[in-house]
């Protein structure tokens, strides 16, 4: 059994050094009038190989291939953290052949914070979001401040003094630091790392007070800290003995979300075609499994409720930004 | 442990599982030869397979290429003067003056040799030593970081070679160029003329690529035109026998080159590339004949090639310890061992001891592997510089195309290696040598995020110098920054003596 695994693999490593060398395959003729898809389909990563949005994608591309009958080549595009890539996809063709996987609050935030981004938030097209990673906030294990309460005291008693880690400037993290603030009035120093590893780093290092973390991250490293809140809806299934802020009366939520998206004006039967194949893959039992013990939140909210979603999310954004730069002057 | 200890070994004497590894060390080596295509891609492109294996083969496979390809980087360095990845930038400065001087097997074997030293060195140091490391790796925050950028930037001395004028205003070229796009701290746009392509900064490969190809290239054409002297080489007997008993009687030189390949590497995000610029640094510095250096010394080649397999063990070891990948391809194991259900930490070797005993151990084998591969195939590999340069030189410019194209997937980037190769082919006309450049260009992001996150510390403790001046680890970081810095000085005045001995035995 295992010989066989092993000759399957080599198999398929043989097959995908083919798929890389680009050769196309026409899938099966559709039946109806509406013929698509029928050649490979290009599926574009923002961000570097072996990061989150990466994986998932990786994970996505068998069962979609089994689902639309066509090759889907993953190629990553990074830069810019995502905005290179939301760039060229909405200057693409929107026939279809290529997607985008795109990050919640990542696609709002740029074009705010950002003269330049190259994109408007409305412009990229969504198609699905089938992963959450709540954020949370945690703080060294032998921090004197045990609840978020004890810590939001302190550092009301010395503003400025308490450093808070996270990744990057106008990220998901700083925003999220951001919304703390304006809901306490507490002030923190924050110190943004270049992504989520090296401030994870910075963090056990003792560099920082405390830390802004993705939920898998926290989930990963539980025994390494206190986690004093996380910022889901609900009490958050992976880490059953955290308190979300609502539980402790501060009114916010705080995710990074990913999803897949289109360019503008592409035909809604392409994107209801895409739509069912990505939520099929969302809701499969084994992967929703999989991210759950990986400490991600499974999603799967289809093209309409997550331009809604996003909606709600950059008048959320948009109202924190504004109140946040109106101080700064 | 025992126990695992000899599931590993068996595991790893499993023909399957060996064959696999020996063909993702092949496969590693091929891709690393080719500019532009890295470690982290081709270890990326077999995720998706790797769900369909067991964990041991895909670990096994992901080690192999990752060992593979950090080798495979010497060899467009060694032969068209184009470091294959980051890692091999060092690489350049004597492997390609050697294949100059029809000497390219000697180099390949030097490559093959030291790289399967340091490789090894370095896996044994993982094997053995991660935890205390780890803690190191952790002790590094952002005013240390400051510090190593700044001890990198002092190599320049020795990388000017010549014009030391010349070198800082090349590195100054260097730290200017890595400030383009998003600032990684204040998160405002900078040097992108309003073109949304330049957002995401200039792309290390992407520069290495125009600036030590493209001029090489042109070279190339230009003496194919002016006279009949072109490189050559010439298959020899005894080549492989007389490197390798001349490197076993210079035990110091490649254990220290491994060494500092393996501290470089726990230090998470300072890669192969710092790596193999420190211990080319540290050869020139410690070596009796330093002039020799940049002119086709196999020393240097032996420095560079050994600290940066042995930087491939360092960099797994906040990995399997912390969970906190400290290279890109690091990255890529990470999210292996997470679809295998296997968390990294201290639970690894607890619960996954067979099996991350079985990873570890076959790095050390991969590395054997490759050595024999590699030396294997020096000869071979040698004889293609030998094609004519009319065959050799529209290959080498289709390759660095492909090869900037490939790294993001980005046609502005081809246009940028185009840019960056004309600058370089004038630059090097005046005499500018591309490491000064390069450098600067690798440590300017280092040195600015530790810089302002330093800043920002100090600005909350009300201290500057007690954040950049009190800590231990940046002490000893700013007296090697001055030792550095006043070296040239010092050894002025200790190498009178034996340079007037060898100017009389010449």
């Amino acid at each position: 059994m295992k010989k066989v695994k092993v000759f399957a693999s080599i198999l398929s490593l043989l097959l995908m050094v083919g798929v890389f060398a680009g050769c196309a395959q026409n899938g099966e003729e559709g039946k109806d009038e509406f013929n698509y898809p029928t050649k490979t389909i290009k599926y574009v990563v923002p961000f570097n190989p072996g990061g989150q949005s990466d994986l998932e994608a990786r994970r996505q591309q068998k069962p979609l291939e089994e689902k639309l009958g066509v090759n889907v080549v993953i190629e990553n595009k990074p830069g810019g953290g995502g905005a290179v890539g939301w760039s060229e996809l909405v200057r693409k063709d929107p026939d279809g052949y290529y997607l985008t996987g795109m990050n919640i609050p990542h696609i709002i935030l740029q074009p705010l914070a950002r003269e330049n981004a190259g994109y408007e938030t409305d412009q990229v097209n969504p198609v699905a979001l089938f992963q959450g990673t709540p954020i949370g906030l945690a703080v060294q294990p032998d921090s004197p401040y045990n609840t978020l309460d004890e810590f939001i005291e302190a550092a009301k008693a010395k503003p400025g003094q308490i450093i808070v880690g996270g990744s990057g400037t106008y990220s998901g993290h700083h925003i999220t630091l951001m919304q703390l603030q304006d809901k306490t009035g507490a002030e923190f120093q924050y110190v943004p790392s270049q992504g989520a590893a090296p401030s994870l780093q910075s963090f056990l290092g003792g560099h920082v007070d405390a830390l802004l973390a993705n939920s898998n991250d926290l989930v990963q490293q539980e025994e390494n800290m206190k986690i004093l809140a996380i910022g889901s809806k609900e009490r958050f299934e992976s880490l059953p003995d955290v308190k979300t802020f609502m539980e402790q009366d501060i009114d916010m939520t705080a995710s990074i979300d990913r999803g897949v998206a289109v360019p503008p004006e592409t035909d809604k039967r392409i994107i209801e075609k895409l739509e069912k194949a990505f939520l099929e893959i969302a809701k499969d039992e084994e992967i929703r499994a999989q991210m759950k013990e990986e400490g991600f939140l499974p999603l799967a909210m289809g093209a309409e409720e997550s331009k809604q979603y996003i909606n709600e999310m950059k008048d959320k954004y948009s109202a924190i930004l504004e109140k946040v730069q109106a101080e700064a002057k | 442990m025992p126990a695992d200890f000899i599931a590993a070994l068996s595991n790893i004497a499993q023909p399957t599982n060996f064959l696999i590894m020996a063909i993702g060390v092949g496969f590693g080596i091929i891709v690393g030869a080719l500019p532009g295509l890295t470690a982290t891609m081709a270890m990326a492109l077999l995720v998706p397979f790797t769900f369909t294996m067991d964990a041991v083969p895909a670990l096994m496979t992901l080690g192999g290429i990752y060992v593979g390809a950090i080798y495979g980087g010497c060899i467009a360095a060694i032969l068209v003067n184009t470091p294959g990845t980051p890692s091999a930038i060092a690489t350049t400065f004597d492997g390609f003056p050697l294949t100059k001087k029809g000497k390219a097997e000697h180099a390949l074997v030097t490559a093959a040799f030291s790289s399967a030293v340091g490789g090894v060195i370095g896996a044994v140091v993982l094997l053995l030593l991660s935890p205390p490391l780890a803690s190191i790796a952790l002790k590094f925050g952002p005013p240390e970081y400051f510090w190593l950028s700044i001890f990198g930037l002092t190599i320049i001395a020795t990388l000017a070679s010549g014009s030391m004028l010349k070198g800082l205003i090349g590195g100054g070229i260097g730290l200017l160029l890595s400030q383009i796009g998003i600032a990684p701290l204040g998160g405002e746009m900078r040097f992108t003329f309003g073109l949304y392509q330049l957002q995401a900064g200039l792309s290390l490969i992407v520069v290495l690529i125009g600036f030590f190809c493209i001029p090489e290239v042109l070279s190339m054409i230009e003496k194919k035109f002016s006279q009949h002297d072109s490189i050559n080489y010439k298959p020899q007997k005894g080549i492989a026998k007389g490197i390798i008993s001349d490197l076993i009687k210079k035990p110091i030189l490649l254990l220290r080159s491994a060494v500092i390949g393996a501290f470089v590497g726990i230090v998470p995000g300072a890669g192969g590339n710092i790596a193999g610029l420190v211990s080319y640094n540290e050869a020139v510095r410690w070596s009796k004949k330093p002039k020799e250096f940049g002119k086709g010394n196999i020393d240097g080649v032996a420095a560079s090639e050994a600290a940066n397999n042995a930087e491939v063990g360092g960099s797994l070891v906040p990995l399997m310890t912390l969970g906190i990948p400290g290279a890109a391809p690091a990255a890529i194991l990470l999210g292996a061992l997470m679809l295998q259900g296997m968390r990294p930490g201290p639970e690894l070797y607890i619960n996954y001891g067979d099996i991350t005993y079985t990873f570890l151990f076959s790095l050390i084998v991969a590395n054997i592997v490759m050595g024999v591969m590699a030396f294997y195939g020096a000869r071979h590999v040698a004889k293609l510089i030998n094609l004519p340069v009319s065959y050799l030189a529209p290959m080498v410019v289709f390759m660095t195309v492909i090869g900037s194209y490939a790294i993001r997937n980005n046609i502005t980037d081809v246009i940028i290696m185009i840019l960056f190769g004309l600058v370089g082919y004038v630059t090097k006309k005046a005499g500018f040598h591309p490491g000064p450049i390069v450098l600067g260009l690798i440590l300017g992001p280092i040195a600015e995020n530790g810089l302002v996150q330093s800043m920002l510390m100090g600005k909350s403790a009300g201290s500057m110098f007690e954040v950049f001046f009190t800590r231990p680890l940046s002490i000893i970081l700013i007296i090697l920054c001055l030792v550095s810095a006043g070296w040239p000085l010092i050894s002025n005045l200790r190498n009178k003596t034996p340079d007037k001995e060898a100017d009389a035995n010449a």
